[in-house]
């Protein structure tokens, strides 16, 4: 058999023949089901406020937009802020020319997970840089939004892929233990994470 | 071996990093242990044998599922690459910095592009790359290889990292770890905003989704994916799952055995570059898939195991080798168990062949290990491998047919327990008795007292 010509063809016959597969190509063993648990539907709003208090986030309750507006406006208090593009009911709030010189970003989130106290971004909803670059973090998140942990999520989304090219799990604040283990929080990502939670129970930020 | 033994007496006689050492790991030791409780976790085993079991049908089934999710992230807009070695990763590396005109490149950690001393080889192209992760950063600057998987500075105080950032950051000492952690933010933050190309690793490949999975705590990785035009993310082949539904387990299983955190701070699922939806993001988007001897590992149906490694940490931390000599007396960028099992198999037994032999086989590596992978049983073939290849000389030969001729043969091996039962009563040469003692031996042996019962 001749040598394959380039780097792929080469690896790929070295694993097929590794294996003692072929060119077929087509799967010889068992894929184990999916392991993905129900999990608990009750109290998601306090295990999720729970969940993230432990990490040092910092959660509200506002029973409407103009409750959360108000929020939002005390935590910024007058500094910088970057509104997300995926949030134009609080653009007013936008004060910051350029986004590297913001001091508080607020994005919207898709989804929350009450076991693990995380929020889940999608890039097709909020810029991605909004919850990343700015030292402090504002998410917007309807209670509706809330699912019970990672399964659910999975379950709901087999494929993230299908609906962004970037989905992001933010569980607290960024951190890093590098020197001595010791826990320093706001290492490259903010340092402070407060989400504002609206349980109007409406399935729109704005509706 | 020399090198390495001094290392090791080095490790074994400076007190400071040894109580480091101990701390540091026996810290990641509890903290795992409480996330694994029953009480927070009731399916822990569960999820264990299920990744095994999904990690063996996957590497089983490799050929497809790299094809799978090649076509997947064409699908997404991306392109897969594949390189046999470290020079053909840095040439297509360098041929998009060319394309780019790119003169900065960030890194975040990778012990897939740690294995291929990348770093070096751009840089030997005039391509300027910082690592981002901060312990990473500091051994960079230290010109270091990381101490352990998941914690790359761990044998570091804040005192080396102070004199490391006074000699190359040219700042004024400082000594606080929250402070020295920010003057990394600052620093690095800048290179974010000027490089033109970021490079990641890969802790997960994904083959229905065309998908990359970065996880981590310091953001750094998110910052090296989203900030440049262009995204490299560099894998070992072997990091592939079937589908994003299995990161419910591993997921789960990684961040738990790495520190104890159920998930950590960000956890990223990337399928390929900005969409025309979206606001931000890389315009392109590239995978990297490393062959560097991984499918030579892939021939032992035994031992191709090896290869479900996610790289949590575990074991290295669980190891009470791994705990006493370090992660630089290791001589591969992969120490502890885990690294005593992968060099042998990559480079081959003969050429550090006392590897093997670095373990006590008191199992732990084996029980913590998320994707239960035999380590101490695959140390142990490892090191009958050293044996039959090894030219032994004609009186160890001779011996052990000795040896194996008295041992099947009842009458002899009576004999032979009282001769030396005898001849331990006699002083042994060789200074072999100045630092352990011989047990006493009994008067009678088993055998004989059984007959008398």
């Amino acid at each position: 058999m001749e040598e394959p010509v380039n780097a792929r063809e080469r690896i790929l016959s070295r694993v097929r023949t590794a294996l003692g597969r072929d060119r077929a190509s087509t799967i010889t063993s068992k894929l184990p089901a999916v392991l993905l648990a129900p999990g608990t539907q009750t109290d998601l709003i306090h295990r999720f406020r729970t969940r993230l208090e432990l990490l040092n986030g910092v959660t509200y309750e506002a029973a409407n937009l103009s409750e959360c507006r108000a929020f939002v406006a005390q935590i910024a208090g007058g500094r910088r802020v970057w509104v997300s593009s995926g949030i134009p009911e609080l653009a007013d709030l936008h004060s910051a020319t350029t986004i590297d010189e913001a001091e508080v970003g607020i994005t919207g989130a898709d989804y929350a997970l009450a076991d693990t106290g995380t929020l889940v971004t999608f890039a097709a909803s909020d810029e991605r840089r909004a919850s990343l670059l700015p030292p402090v973090h504002i998410a917007i998140l309807l209670e509706t939004r809330i699912l019970s942990g990672l399964d659910e999520l999975l379950s709901a989304h087999s494929r993230p892929s299908e609906i962004t090219s970037s989905m992001v799990l933010i569980t607290g604040p960024s951190r890093t233990g590098d020197i001595e283990q010791i826990l320093v929080r706001g290492v490259h990502g903010p340092g402070e994470l407060h989400v504002v939670v609206i349980n109007d129970g409406s399935p729109r930020l704005s509706a | 071996m020399s090198g390495t033994l001094i290392k090791i007496s080095e490790t074994l006689a400076d007190s400071s990093l040894q109580s480091a050492l101990y701390k540091a790991t026996g810290r990641l030791i509890s903290h795992r242990k409480a996330a694994i409780d029953p009480q927070v976790l009731d399916n822990y085993q569960e999820l264990r044998s299920h990744a095994n079991a999904v990690k063996k049908h996957t590497i089983e089934n490799l050929d497809h599922y790299l094809e799978q999710f090649e076509r997947q992230v064409a699908a997404n807009g991306g392109k897969v690459v594949y390189c046999e070695n470290n020079e053909e990763a840095a040439d297509f590396i360098i041929s998009i910095a060319k394309q780019q005109s790119a003169r900065l490149i960030v890194k975040s950690k990778s012990m897939t592009t740690e294995e291929l001393h990348l770093n070096d080889w751009l840089q030997k192209h005039g391509l300027e790359t910082v690592e981002t992760d901060l312990g990473e950063y500091i051994i960079q600057l230290a010109g270091e290889t990381p101490y352990h998987i998941v914690a790359p500075a761990m044998h570091m105080t804040r005192y080396d990292v102070a004199d490391i950032f006074t000699e190359h950051l040219g700042i004024e000492r400082e000594e606080v770890p929250e402070k020295q952690t920010m003057i990394a933010r600052a620093v690095l933050r800048d290179k974010f905003l000027r490089a033109d190309i970021g490079i990641t690793g890969a802790n997960f490949l994904i083959a229905d989704s065309g998908a990359v999975v970065l996880v981590e705590n310091e953001g750094n990785a998110r910052l090296t994916s989203t900030m440049p035009k262009v995204h490299i993310a560099v894998a070992g082949i072997e990091k592939m799952l079937p589908r994003a539904q299995d990161l419910g387990v591993f997921l789960k299983l990684l961040g738990r055995s790495a520190t104890g955190q159920p998930l950590t701070s960000y956890t990223s699922f990337l399928s390929g570059p900005r969409r025309e939806n979206e606001a931000d993001g890389p315009d392109e988007f590239y995978v990297v898939l490393i062959d560097n001897g991984r499918t030579r590992l892939l021939e032992n149906p035994e031992r191709r195991q090896s290869l479900y490694c996610i790289r949590c940490g575990a074991c290295l931390n669980h190891c009470p080798v791994y705990r006493k000599i370090g992660g630089h007396s290791y001589p591969w960028v992969y120490s502890g168990p885990i690294g005593a099992i992968l060099s042998p198999q990559f480079h081959g037994v003969e050429r550090d062949a006392w590897l093997p032999y670095a373990s006590s086989l008191c199992g732990a590596c084996g029980e913590v290990c998320p994707v239960k992978i035999e380590i101490p049983k695959l140390l142990l073939e490892l090191r009958s491998e050293v044996v039959e290849k090894a030219p032994r000389s004609a009186l160890e030969r001779l011996a052990m047919k000795a040896y194996a001729f008295t041992m099947t043969r009842p009458f002899l091996y009576a004999l032979a327990g009282r001769f030396l039962r005898l001849a331990a009563k006699l002083p042994i040469p060789n200074g072999w008795t100045q630092e352990r003692d011989l047990p006493t031996m009994p008067k009678r042996s088993f055998r004989e007292e059984w007959k008398s019962l």
